[in-house]
């Protein structure tokens, strides 16, 4: 541990702490009184207010945080109005189904991407360079949402190799969650996978025509050591900051995909909270889903000071 | 220190292990390089020959853009594919023009090996010093990780880095230029190369950093008689360090010649020009240094003329109509029409 991931970490944790304030006061400043919701047809002003001092919401605001948070640390979020089921299990039960959908998108946009766009830098001015662009703007034009409907025709109806919808989890059966996930897996992955392919495609023509790459060559290194060994090595600390920053648009993503393949993820319980007011699972969505993106914002710093001595070292040059 | 090469008092007579006594180790016989763009061609080198013995420190010596670089580029295939080379490279008997991208990977960082102009950046940031010596001795002498690490510790010894267990684990950024420029040479020198091509190693360089780098250099060249080839402008580092001197003027070779004759009776009116553009201790002050009049020429023509005939004072009809070709090997090779008279007087000394 050294003084740049603590600084990294701290600096986590006070975004952390604004964004639970953010997510706290916006639901407070939402139109409506939560006491009438909650009264139901018994709308007394006796009951009323038995029921703002059984909620604490006579309490001061700065209170009433505190005993958000210190709920939210011992991983109460509180219960849905909807469903009547502690918002913390509702988003356990949604998050493995989005996690999975997150991470083979993920390996998708990380081994297409990053093996096109080399080859496109190697092969520069061939016609695998031309073919790899052409996909690329494709894969990047193409929306979401008709991607997936076509997916869905071709190979879910037409030539059914996969299932359009549904979820089975991974561990009652491995093959049939695989088939259930690949179309979806496919749609989130593909923009990303165009992304990350220029831009590694752009990292290693600069890194290619560096001057130790010539001296990579002046060494007698094969070509294989040459671009995987010193040129890919530098160029991912590119690809790996565009992969910070588009992992907001995987957890975006992820609403539309989870509408689209029906599948019981983060996303479908964002929309579902969105449409039926349910504000206590929206805060609790909202949470998790912000404290996810500034871990992964959080690793993907780790994972520069790892390919990167000169961020490690904290040295300049 | 290398098993190849027996430690050696005198320079002159360690052979590498293909080279036969008094043979060249390196010999380039008419190197010509072109480039070639959509609108024109530039001509970069033309016929350019030379060769470099065992334990020998051949300079040479042109101002910016006469092909000096090019030609060690070629020499090491390292050009891009806009580059057309013809010409021969031998080295200890092997042609290496023409040889396929494999061949001649077999030996580069081995048999020829060359340290670059930019210490700064010719390392790999993200990769350690150790790492980055062990990779050449992997490659060439199939050492495990660890003999290769032990060996990287050894050859950073050898070129005089301080604390070489410390350093070998560092990397780039955390070293000096003149620290990196050794590194660069514990690279060039860690299979014990015949030839080590040096292109302007000390010009990145503090002159105080510039003396210890030559130093390295010379000793190498007598610890493991490597032959070097250092490319450089400055003639304090020829007077310094070589033994024979290549003139190279706009692509071409104008004078050829051992150190001490080309400083105390230079006979081409280029280099007498480059000699009396350096400046000496004890000289007036107030005087203005002379200068060669007129620009290079560009490079995009081969004309049949002495390519330095419209800056030269002595230059008459025939040096613009007729290419001069280097005169016959007698030690003292000079590509001019009017030669000034060996005997002429010389610039004793040209630097330091």
């Amino acid at each position: 541990m050294n003084r740049y991931l603590l600084t990294r970490l701290r600096q986590s944790l006070i975004t952390l702490f604004l964004v639970s304030v953010v997510v706290f006061a916006g639901i407070r400043a939402l139109p409506g009184d939560p006491a009438l919701a909650l009264a139901g047809e018994e709308r007394s002003p006796q009951a009323l207010a038995a029921i703002r001092e059984a909620y604490g919401l006579n309490d001061n605001i700065v209170v009433q945080y505190g005993r958000f948070v210190g709920h939210a640390l011992t991983g109460d979020l509180g219960t849905s109005a909807r469903t009547g089921l502690p918002v913390l299990d509702s988003i356990l039960d949604a998050l493995p189904v989005t996690l999975e959908l997150a991470a083979l998108s993920l390996l998708l946009a990380v081994v297409l991407g990053i093996g096109a766009g080399v080859l496109a830098a190697v092969r520069r001015g061939k016609a695998t360079e031309w073919l790899a662009n052409a996909i690329a703007l494709l894969g990047l034009s193409v929306p979401t949402f008709w991607l997936g409907i076509v997916l869905v025709l071709a190979f879910a109806i037409a030539v059914p190799i996969f299932a359009a919808s549904g979820y089975v989890p991974f561990g009652t059966d491995p093959l049939d969650n695989l088939r259930r996930m690949v179309l979806p897996a496919i749609v989130l992955g593909s923009g990303l996978a165009a992304v990350v392919m220029r831009q590694t495609r752009g990292a290693m023509l600069d890194n290619l025509s560096a001057d130790y790459v010539r001296t990579a060559r002046a060494k007698g290194l094969s070509r294989r050591q040459v671009v995987g060994g010193h040129a890919l090595r530098n160029s991912l600390v590119t690809v790996v900051t565009v992969l910070g920053l588009q992992l907001g648009h995987l957890i975006s993503g992820a609403v539309v995909t989870e509408q689209i393949f029906v599948l019981p993820g983060f996303g479908k319980l964002t929309i579902d909270a969105v449409f039926t007011r349910d504000y206590t699972m929206l805060q609790g969505v909202v949470l998790c889903t912000s404290a996810a993106y500034i871990l992964v914002n959080l690793a993907v710093d780790v994972l520069y000071s790892v390919i990167d001595p000169r961020i490690r070292l904290g040295g300049a040059r | 220190m290398s098993t190849a090469h027996p430690k050696t008092a005198h320079p002159k007579n360690a052979e590498p292990a293909s080279a036969v006594p008094g043979t060249p180790v390196l010999s380039v016989r008419d190197l010509s390089v072109s480039f070639r763009s959509d609108t024109r061609t530039v001509h970069a080198v033309d016929s350019l020959s030379y060769e470099v013995a065992a334990g020998e420190v051949l300079a040479i010596v042109g101002e910016s853009g006469c092909g000096k670089s090019v030609t060690s580029m070629a020499v090491m295939g390292l050009l891009p594919p806009t580059a057309t080379v013809t010409g021969s490279v031998r080295l200890g008997g092997r042609e290496l023009a023409g040889a396929t991208e494999k061949e001649l990977s077999a030996v580069r960082g081995k048999d020829l090996a060359m340290i670059f102009q930019e210490p700064m950046t010719s390392l790999n940031p993200v990769l350690t010093i150790g790492r980055q010596i062990g990779e050449v001795l992997r490659r060439h002498q199939g050492l495990s990780r660890k003999e290769a690490k032990e060996r990287a510790v050894e050859l950073l010894a050898l070129v005089g880095i301080p604390a070489p267990e410390r350093r070998v684990a560092e990397y780039p950024h955390q070293l000096s230029g003149g620290m990196r420029q050794r590194v660069m040479i514990a690279i060039a020198v860690a299979c014990d190369p015949a030839v080590l091509i040096a292109d302007e190693p000390t010009t990145a360089l503090d002159v105080t950093v510039q003396a210890g780098i030559l130093e390295v250099l010379q000793s190498l060249r007598e610890r493991l008689g490597t032959a070097i080839v250092l490319i450089t402008h400055d003639l304090g580092v020829v007077a310094d360090a070589a033994d024979r001197v290549l003139v190279m003027y706009a692509g071409r070779a104008v004078e050829q010649a051992p150190a001490d004759e080309l400083f105390t009776a230079p006979r081409h009116p280029y280099t007498r020009g480059l000699l009396s553009a350096v400046l000496r201790p004890g000289q007036e002050g107030k005087r203005r240094l002379p200068e060669i009049p007129g620009l290079v020429p560009s490079l995009a023509a081969q004309p049949d003329a002495c390519t330095f005939a419209a800056r030269c004072t002595h230059a008459d009809e025939r040096c613009g109509t007729a290419r001069p070709a280097l005169t016959p090997d007698t030690g003292h090779r000079v590509a001019c029409w009017h030669p000034v008279a060996a005997t002429a007087p010389a610039h004793e000394e040209a630097a330091r």
